[in-house]
């Protein structure tokens, strides 16, 4: 049953240290609200799930809370590189990081197995492609009705995932809409789910019947965070705000700036300062 | 007016790789060079093409070019939006893409491709993004198209790691691994159109734009270049392919603050 909390006691209450976590939004709505309280909040040696990091993952990294990363494009989108991550990678700053590099089928098929219960996603991939000889974790498995090989992941089940959403109703429900992404899949390949909404409805009596909507029964938290997924953005509600993209490309060159951004757009703040920086996007 | 000769190499390149697309097609368009072009061929001989990005907008008509692959206009201007597992399970894997439009920063003369490690994997002396959607793109569209721009550090003799597979070492090599859709049909440079030999499948010249040559060609590639025996000249931007591009980047100039689109 969806429990209405504060986001710091959504993530005090379900997320652990040594934690496998999901922070999921295809470009759109991606929670970072949620991240920047799981920053606060410190939480270590998480093992991170997310098809596109980009710059959550790079705050998460940055700040040292990451020991792996699973994923399948490390870029900043429609700019260039994830810089704090790449120093992780290339110069162990802060600290090392193990990566599991996928491609976005894999991904995709790995939440749709997880929220399906199966121990295994499988479809046609990586075929020539070099990452099935650096990533143990993909293998193949051959079809006993036509024998063809196809490739094989693991299911990722994490212990907790993150989602920003448009509404939740009283009950607790959630819509999601525009470009839905992975968000579905991964709250139903996870143990525990928290949700972060624009607003909280009476009700969703007047929707369309076929759009995507959570059952309560489905999320552990919501918190009331307007703003929550600012730069990126929130169909209906808000647009991306490109210029904090390009700005991220500058600041995550440096260690110092970036220490110093972090502190006070993150450690020296709260959820409150997202409503404000979605005005007039 | 539009001065019509004094059109720029990365221009002719789009306005090249849009002229390939046609009205019927069906198109996974990727980060990039790609997504301009494809925009040019449905503001001007292909009304119809249906255009896809990954993140679930199918048949998208964006008055701007994107910034990334999510943004809000993919969405509302689609026939639907799709989760993205049902875009890469029913309708790349499915079979119903029949171009996939890549860039790449490192390609070699067989048209595979590295956008994930300069280096040793392990030890990358530069960690790039990654693939996202390209090893799938790569052997599931029925067939493929890749733009860049040529540069000696881009065109190599060996990439260095597969991110996605064209034709392999060439010849039938993808056919051997069991790929059965036909893989690089098409390389757009910004100074030449390039096509696989049908046996080697090494990429060849076919056409080099106007006021090119074949030692520009040459010098700003890695590996011995070959050329047709039948080389033609890429005609010019007309006026309506050249007003169509500039207009729309400069409503996507407009749209993003000064930053043009992908």
């Amino acid at each position: 049953m969806a429990k209405f909390q504060s986001l710091k006691e959504a993530v005090t209450e379900n997320l652990r240290d040594g934690d496998t976590v999901a922070f999921e939004g295809f470009t759109h709505l991606i929670p970072h609200a949620a991240a920047h309280e799981v920053i606060r909040q410190g939480r270590k040696d998480l093992t991170l799930i997310r098809m596109t990091p980009d710059i959550i993952y790079d705050q998460l990294i940055g700040m040292g809370l990451a020991k792996k990363v699973i994923f399948s494009y490390a870029g900043n989108p429609g700019v260039g590189l994830l810089r704090r991550m790449r120093d992780a990678i290339e110069n162990n700053w802060p600290r090392a990081i193990e990566t599991e590099e996928h491609s976005h089928a894999a991904m995709a098929n790995a939440y749709e197995a997880g929220a399906a219960g199966l121990p295994c996603a499988v479809f046609r991939g990586y075929r020539g492609a070099g990452l099935k000889d650096v990533n143990p974790m993909i293998k193949s498995i051959t079809c006993p009705f036509t024998g063809e090989e196809l490739a094989a992941v693991p299911a990722h089940r994490p212990d907790v995932a993150f989602i920003h959403a448009q509404k939740a109703n009283k009950r607790g429900d959630v819509l999601v809409e525009g470009i839905v992404g992975v968000q579905k899949e991964a709250v139903l390949a996870s143990r525990r789910s928290v949700v972060t909404v624009e607003e909280i409805v009476e009700d969703f009596d007047d929707l369309h019947p076929n759009l995507c909507v959570l059952p309560h029964w489905t999320v552990t938290s919501i918190a009331h965070v307007p703003g929550g997924a600012h730069p990126s953005y929130t169909h209906g509600c808000y647009d991306r705000d490109n210029a904090a993209y390009l700005e991220w490309d500058k600041i995550s060159a440096d260690r110092d700036l970036f220490t110093a951004w972090m502190r006070e757009n993150v450690l020296d703040a709260g959820p409150d300062v997202f409503a404000a920086r979605v005005k007039g996007l | 007016m539009t001065n019509l000769s004094d059109f720029t190499p990365n221009e002719m390149m789009t306005i090249a790789a849009a002229r390939a697309l046609s009205n019927d097609d069906v198109c996974f368009v990727g980060i990039g060079a790609p997504s301009a072009a494809c925009n040019v061929a449905r503001l001007t001989h292909a009304p119809d093409i249906t255009l896809i990005y990954e993140s679930g907008t199918i048949g998208t008509a964006p008055d701007v070019l994107p910034l990334s692959i999510g943004d809000g206009v993919l969405c509302e201007t689609a026939v639907t939006t799709v989760s993205v597992p049902e875009m890469f399970r029913y309708w790349l894997q499915g079979g119903r893409i029949s171009i996939g439009f890549l860039g790449a920063a490192q390609l070699d003369r067989f048209g595979n491709i590295n956008t994930t490690v300069i280096g040793d994997y392990h030890k990358p002396q530069v960690r790039l993004p990654g693939g996202g959607g390209a090893p799938e793109i790569a052997t599931s569209c029925q067939e493929v198209f890749i733009t860049m721009k040529q540069a000696t550090r881009g065109m190599v003799e060996k990439i260095d790691f597969y991110t996605s597979f064209g034709h392999g070492e060439g010849g039938n090599h993808r056919e051997r691994l069991g790929i059965t859709t036909k893989g690089p049909t098409l390389l757009i440079t910004d100074l030449a159109i390039w096509k696989p030999d049908p046996e080697t499948k090494e990429f060849t010249v076919i056409s080099m734009h106007r006021g090119v040559t074949r030692d520009r060609i040459q010098d700003t590639c890695g590996w011995k270049v070959r050329f047709s025996e039948r080389l033609e000249e890429t005609p010019p931007p007309s006026e309506l392919e050249i007003t169509t591009l500039r207009e729309l980047q400069a409503r996507t100039e407009l749209a993003h603050g000064g930053k043009k689109g992908n």
